[in-house]
Order: structure tokens, then sequence, then C-alpha cells
């Protein structure tokens, strides 16, 4: 029997509606108890004084990059990522190279996620074959393997019939369907935001309407259909408003957001750093802001990373020519928690990056309720220690981080994948 | 701390210390010089003037001048900027700042008279001949200064001085013209620490 | 002087008057049968071409070589730029031929910005993609000064595909630096709106603006733009926005016509018009070569302890 005592840690869990300081114990698997002055017997005892604890965070977004593109990361080194940022669960992104539009690259994927054991991922599964945006996957098959969430992710389902149809169709299942949002045509050759950065430094900008097209139409699909659409890496405040107004009239529609794009904009593009070209690009000052008041009111439903690790050579290059995205699972917490500071109200960010999104996966083992008999997927972090992106070196292959010589504030500590440390001192374990 | 220059009247920050020449000696130096010119060269024929930026043109004109009071004779003068044949380029933390060259006749077959304020460590003149040279082909080169004040780091040496002044080497001397700066001087004086 | 020079908005008016005045004495030099100073003697200039443009590599092959420089021309058309080589491993190259300036056009905007990380040669740009041809700005700056006195209240008019037009921006910057007061002329589809921003006007209507001018520049118009439909029809964009004979008796006597080359004619441009004498169109060449001398000379006649200048 492994027993471990967090003594005296702040407890947020929102799923219970905790706030309070508390002793935890844990034993083997489970959280045995919570509450003051826990019994310590035959514990390794930990103080706790000045860390939060709290159900482990969920990632609905993450690119793990394998099978296809090894060299950029492995499910292994992804997982390993998530254990460091805090993530006690990943969605693995399906646009891997074979994409994960069958049961065997999702068993796969599974497979090797389960034998690196610091991480649950959960694959996601493609909504068309090949990510072509024509033919449905068999999202019944697939749903039955335990998938929760299916995504073109890269591409933006164009077609407004297919949309409907994997809306209307997946209902069956009770899957969610995760679009990214982006209308083709308008966005064709884009490098970065339309707007005044962009036509400053003679870049071609995707204006913030080609999101909020798609954004429109499908949640008027949703509400046609009664699919549960999620709308993936809000970016504008455009969006925010529809997204918001949708719920308001009973849509069953969830969203997520970045934490670089809780953080940057495209004023930072100036000098092409090619670690802030990301799809959807850094939009401007004022949609910044709105996604941060849509995360705060609830709008905006959960963070995720959008995790995408690049080899150095596909960065490396002239910024139109490199491939966008920036890693993130090792920063998203603290950025989160910079971005809403300097007093962030920590139940709320543990709604957004844990409870609601193990909700939207249905995923019963994480998110909380933090209780006795429940699983111990936890993490424990001091949210005021500050530093400096880039001085150790990532667990993640990837380099390219849009957070780069940022010091931000949130630092964690203890990770425990059902009651094992996969983080220990702020240093992955395995 | 980057090489003096060349030119001897660097626009640097100057305490002066004391006059080497007033005016009046300035004005009896050009013509001297004038007479010296006249007496070696048989006459003016084939002789024109080059003064090098800035003041070297002033005292050209001048000479120009005195020639004409002298003996009649028109000879032409002309002005030469040599910041480009400078050969501490690259050592200074900013490119030499660059005057005009104006030169609207041709060097070729004629007596040369360099005109310049102060001869220091000669570096200004071997600018001033590489210059000449890619201007055409002088039948001779002579030199006129000012002020000779030592201190010469390479074997060049002045035809007709005004005044051989010894100097330290740390000493700033500078050349005012009333053309240029309001009133004719020769300056002594320290760079201030 | 600024290390590298990658937008106009790096230089403050007393920089830019400082290379116009510079290059006064290097047009100066043009005109002596030795053609050639040897201030950048044993210096290497690299011309680093990933687009076609003999005209602008020519002028700074000629620039680098009359300041006695040794120039390498590594270009696209050539053999030197190898098929799939990284610019990062060309860069490489170039640093350990021991390069003291590479001047890069590339068709990315924003890749001399990149280049500087891998180097310690000063970099010049020479035109990257849509975003600046500073170098261009600065000739354009001079031949202008030539017939006016000052650019305080100067009335410059650019006109055409401004949205994918390095030329306007870097002249647009750099004439409202130096107080002009600069008319972006052209559709809507080809004029950012946020080019207030920039410190210009906009103008739809070519004919509106053109009788209070005193410089007309034309920008060249690509044929393509058509395809993607900023236009209808290449008739309709020279009627309304083509600068034909009676457009030009409409100019205010004394006002210039300029345009970067190379020229589109029948489209931006009536073919008369660009051989009329108010066109300077051939003098922006000649200043070209003493205004990159000027540049060289400045940037590189230093030791390099000097400023970053303004931030981009």
């Amino acid at each position: 029997m492994a027993k471990l005592l967090f003594r005296g840690a702040r407890v947020v869990d929102p799923a219970s509606g905790t706030d309070q300081v508390a002793d935890v114990l844990v034993v083997d698997e489970s959280v045995e108890a919570l509450g003051d002055d826990v019994s310590a017997r035959g514990a390794e005892v930990l103080d706790c004084d000045g860390l939060a604890l709290a159900p482990g965070l969920v990632d609905l977004h993450a690119h793990l990059r394998e099978p296809g593109r090894e060299d950029a990361e492995t499910v292994e080194t992804g997982s390993r990522a998530g254990a460091v940022g805090g993530y006690t669960a990943i969605c693995a992104m399906p646009n891997t190279d074979p994409v994960a539009d069958t049961a065997a690259v999702v068993l796969e994927v599974r497979n090797l996620a389960d034998k690196a054991g610091l991480v649950d991922v959960h694959p996601a599964a493609s909504i068309t074959k090949g990510l072509q945006g024509e033919r449905l996957t068999e999202i019944g098959e697939l749903a039955e393997l335990g998938v929760r969430l299916f995504t073109d992710d890269h591409q933006c389902v164009q077609s407004a019939q297919v949309m409907r149809m994997a809306l209307d169709y997946s209902k069956a299942f009770d899957v969610v369907i995760a679009q990214h949002a982006q209308e083709a045509t308008l966005t064709e050759g884009w490098q970065m935001h339309e707007g005044y950065y962009s036509s400053l430094l003679g870049l071609r900008g995707a204006p913030a309407e080609a999101e909020a097209v798609i954004v429109a139409r499908d949640l008027l699909l949703a509400g046609r259909t009664g699919g549960r659409l999620h709308i993936t890496h809000v970016s504008a405040g455009l969006s925010v408003d529809l997204i918001r107004d949708g719920k308001a009239r009973g849509l069953r529609t969830s969203a997520d957001v970045t934490p670089h794009h809780l953080t940057l904009c495209d004023e930072d593009v100036q000098g092409y750093d090619t670690n802030l070209r990301v799809n959807p690009p850094l939009r401007a000052a004022e949609d910044r802001q709105a996604l941060r008041a849509g995360l705060l009111d609830g709008a905006m439903d959960a963070v995720a990373t959008d995790h995408a690790p690049h080899a150095e050579e596909d960065k490396e290059v002239e910024f139109d020519q490199a491939r966008p995205g920036t890693i993130g699972l090792e920063t998203a917490l603290a950025a989160v928690l910079t971005a809403l500071g300097p007093e962030p109200d920590l139940g709320t960010v543990v709604q957004r990056m844990s409870s609601t999104p193990a909700r939207i996966l249905g995923l019963d083992e994480h998110g909380g309720p933090l209780a006795p008999g429940r699983p111990a997927n936890l993490v424990l972090f001091d949210p005021l220690a500050e530093w400096t992106v880039g001085e150790r070196p990532t667990a993640s292959r990837g380099r390219n981080s849009a957070f780069l010589g940022h010091t931000l504030r949130g630092a964690v500590v203890y990770t425990l994948l059902r009651g094992v440390f996969t983080v220990r001192d702020g240093e992955a374990t395995g | 701390m980057s090489p003096p220059s060349p030119c001897g009247g660097a626009r640097v920050a100057f305490e002066p210390r004391g006059r080497l020449l007033e005016a009046g000696e300035i004005r009896r130096a050009l013509t001297r010089i004038a007479h010296e010119v006249l007496e070696r060269n048989k006459g003016a024929d084939d002789v024109v003037l080059v003064g090098i930026a800035a003041r070297g043109d002033d005292l050209a004109h001048r000479m120009a001048q005195e020639l004409r009071r002298i003996e009649e004779a028109e000879v032409p003068v002309g002005v030469l900027d040599i910041t480009f044949y400078r050969d501490d380029i690259g050592l200074r933390s900013e490119a030499p700042e660059v005057h005009q060259t104006l030169i609207p006749f041709n060097v070729t077959g004629k007596t040369v008279i360099l005109v310049d304020d102060v001869l220091y460590t000669g570096r200004t003149i071997r600018a001033a001949m590489d210059a000449l040279m890619d201007l055409g082909r002088p039948r001779a080169i002579q030199l006129a200064v000012l002020v000779d004040r030592g201190h010469r780091e390479l074997p060049i040496r002045a035809d007709y001085v005004g005044k051989n002044v010894p100097t330290r080497d740390d000493d700033l001397v500078r050349v005012l013209t009333s053309e240029t700066d309001g009133t004719d001087a020769v300056e002594v004086g320290e760079v201030p620490a | 002087m600024i290390k590298h020079l990658l937008s106009v908005t790096q230089l403050r008016p007393e920089d830019i008057t400082a290379v116009l005045d510079t290059a006064d004495s290097f047009r100066e030099v043009g005109t002596r049968v030795i053609k050639k100073v040897p201030a950048l003697r044993g210096r290497t200039v690299v011309n680093l071409f990933y687009e076609n443009s003999t005209r602008t590599r020519i002028s700074f092959e000629l620039a680098a070589k009359r300041l006695s420089a040794d120039v390498i021309n590594f270009s696209t058309s050539g053999s030197s730029v190898a098929k799939g080589e990284s610019l990062k491993d060309t860069a490489l190259t170039l640093e350990a031929m021991g390069a003291d300036a590479i001047v890069i056009r590339h068709s990315s905007s924003g890749s001399p910005n990149t280049l500087t990380r891998w180097v310690e040669a000063s970099v010049i740009n020479a035109g990257d993609g849509t975003h600046e041809h500073p170098t261009q700005a600065l000739l354009d700056l001079y031949t202008i000064r030539e017939h006016f006195p000052s650019f305080e209240g100067l009335r410059v008019a650019i006109v055409g595909d401004v949205l994918h037009s390095r030329v306007a921006r870097s002249n647009t910057h750099a004439l409202a630096r130096m107080g002009a007061e600069v008319t972006l002329v052209g559709p809507p589809t080809l004029i950012p709106p946020e080019a207030p921003a920039w410190g210009a006007q906009i103008s739809y209507e070519l004919d509106a603006v053109l009788p209070k001018l005193d410089v007309c520049y034309m920008l060249r118009v690509q044929r393509e733009r058509q395809r993607q439909q900023y236009f209808p029809t290449v008739r309709e964009y020279s009627r309304l926005f083509g600068l034909g004979r009676d457009r030009v008796d409409a100019l205010p006597e004394g006002a210039l016509i300029m345009h970067p080359g190379p020229m589109n004619r029948g489209v931006e441009i009536a073919s008369d018009v660009a051989d009329l004498p108010r066109s300077l169109i051939t003098d922006q060449v000649t200043n070209g070569i003493a205004v990159r001398m000027a540049l060289l000379y400045l940037m590189l006649g230093g030791s390099g302890a000097g400023s970053e200048g303004e931030a981009g």
C-alpha cells in the first residue's frame, strides 16, 4: 500500500464546490481522505503550504504527432510534456500520418500512451476520411471504441452539408464534433491576422470574419440538428459574441481558447518570430480582451493548449514558410494564471482547465470531484512561483514555444496519475 | 580611444591653451608662400591649387588671390575631400563624415599645389595624393601647409610651410578661417578628459 | 548608423538626410574617369537575390565595386543557390566566407529580419515580399530632392496596387518621416484601410488628386491582380487609374512623374508618358548607385559599434 499525505494544501475542486485548505490522503490509486488533521500513519508526508491542489488538468486539444512525425514528438514525449504541465488526461488530435480515421490508428495511439503510462491519452478521430472534408468516418464504431471527440483539425470542414450531417449523425452517439473554424477562400495564403500589423509587415492577413463566418454557420446547424458542437481555439471577439448568444438561446455548444491567444496578440509578431506563427493567428488586442472576458464569464468553456510541436527545420525558415504552431502543454497553467492575473480566481482556472474539459470529454475519472474513493488524478502547483520560459529544456521534443523568454507565474510541483507521481518537485519522474 | 583626426581640426570639444598664429601672421605667411610657389615654379604656368576640405580650400582660395595680386596669374582652385581615401575607415564607431569634392579642371600634366591647414601625421596627405592620382596624372605635386606641428608617421614633408610649431602628441591644433569660422587664428589646446 | 537596414522606419529624419547628403559625394565620384574610391577595400559584400532583379542587383554590385569592395553574387538564376537549400544553411555558408554585408532580396516578407538571427554581417533589405524596399525609397527621395528644396509639405501621390507594394510602404514611411503629405490612390481593394496609420491619406479618385500634386508616383500593377478579382478588368483599371496624356496635362507645372520600374506600359502608365522629360524614371536608376554607395559606406565605414536605430 502506497500512502501519500498532502498536508495543508489549498484544495480547489469546483466539481464539489471546494476551495479551502485541507489535508489529502492518497492510498494506492485513490483519494482516501480529505479534511482537517488527516492521520499520517504510515504515509509519506508532503508539506503543501502555499500550494494549490486540484484535479489533474485535462487538455481537449494536443498534437502528439505519432504516428508519422515522430521527429517532432511522440506519444511518450508528448505525454511527459503534459505531465510536466500538470495534465493527467490529453485528447490527441487525429491529423497524424496516417490520419486517425480508423480503429487501427486510434488503438495504436492508445497503446503507445498506455505503455508510457504518464498521462491518459484519449485519441480523437477525424470527422471525415483523410481530413478531406467529404465522407464521414465511421463515427459509430469509433464511438464504441471510446472515442469521445471528432475533429478535422487543422482542416476546417468547409462544406455546410457535411458539417450538418456530422452534427446530425453523431447525436446518436453523444460525441463531440469539434470544428476548426476557418473559411478557406477568405484565408488563402494567410500568414497572420489581418489588421494594422499585417499591412505594416507586408504579411497576408486572415480576417477575423473568416473564423466568425464558420462559427455562425455551424451554430445554426447545431441549432437545427441538436448535435454537440464544439469550437476549438476560438481567436476572435466576433466568435466569442456569437457563441455566447448561441448558448443564451439554449444551444448545446462548447468552446475552448488557447493560452497563447489569451496572452499574445498581433503586435507581438513584429520581428517575424516564427514561433508566433500559429493557426488561428494571434489577433488584435481587442480580441485578446474578448477572449479573456469570455473565459471568465463562461462563454468560453475551457482552455485547450493546441500543443503543436515542430521539428527545427520546419520553424527555422522564412516566416511564410514556417509551419504554424506552438508547443503549450508545459506552459499552459502558468500562462493562464499570468494572463488572468495578478490575482486570478483559482476556482475558475481549475474549472476551465480540468472539470469542464473532463465533462466535455465524458471522462469520469478526471476533473474531480475529489472525494474518498475517487481516482487520485491530481496536480499541485504554486500559483505565485515565477519562472522564465526557455531556461530549462522542454520535456516535449519541440522547442517552438511562443512564450520563449517570457516570465510566467505558476509552477507545477507534483502531478499524480492514479496515485503515482508523474512529476515530483517540478521534474518528470519517468 | 579612436585615433586622432588627421585633419587636426576635428570639431570636438576643445579647450584652447594659446594661439600659435594671429590673423596678421596668417596673412603674411600666405603671402610668403605665394611668392615661394612662384619662385620655385618660375611663374604660375600649369600650376593649379587643390585645397583639402575643410579649411584647406579656404586657404587655397586666398593663395589664388595672392597669386593674382602678385603676378596677375589666374590659378584654378579646386577642393578635394579625402574621406574615401582615409586609412582609418572602419576603425571609428561611425563612418567619417564626407565633404564635397569639386575639381572642375584636369590635373593631368599640371603642377598641383596641395593646400592644407595643418600637417601632422602625414596620413591626410597620403590619402590626398592617392585621390589625386585617381583623378589624373599630375606632372608634380607640391605641398603647402599653414602649420607643420611635427609627429610625422609617414615619410611626408611639406614644400612650403607657414610656421613650424612643436606640439605635444596629445595636443589638438585648430585652424579657424574667416570664411568658415568668422575669424582667422590657429589655436592649440587639449581635449578635455 | 544602424547595423542592419531592414525597414525605413529604423531611420530618423537626420539619418535619411545623412544618406542623401553623402550620396551627393558619391554622385560626384560617378562623374570621374576612375569611378572608384578605396573606402571599403577588403570588405566583402554579398548579393543574395532569391528574386530575379537584374536592375537592383547590378545597382548594388556597382555600388560595392566602386567602393573597392569584393562582390559575391548568389542568385537563383545563377547556379549558386542550390535547389532546396534552406535560407539558414545559405546564411551560415556566407558567414563562413566572411561576408561584411549581405544584400538580400526575397519573396518572403520578413526574411531579412530572419537572416539577422543567423549572421554577424550587416543585412540590407533589397526588397522582401510585400513588406519594404528601403533603398528604393531612399533613392526616390534623392531624386525628388534634386527638384524640390524641401520635403516639408510636399504633396505626393502614390498610385496603384498599394496593398502588394513594398515600394509603397517604404516610400510612404520615408516621405511621411520627412514631412511630406502622402496620398495613396487606387481602388478600395488595393488600398489597405490601415494605411492612414502609416501617415498617409486615401483617395479612390485619381482625377481629384492630380491638380494639387508635386510628385505623382505610379506603382506597377500586375495583370494577375485582375485574375484575383482586385479589379474587374485591366481596361477599367487603366481608365480609372492609369496615367495617360490627358492626366499628365492635369498635373501642375513642375510636378514630377516617377515609377520604380519595371513598367507595365499600357496598364498604369501610357508609353508616351513614360518617355516624357518630366518622367524621372531613368534618373532614378542613375541615382540608385550613388544612394546605395552612400548606404554601404555609412553602414560599413564604421566599426559597427553604432546603435541599432529605431525598432521596426
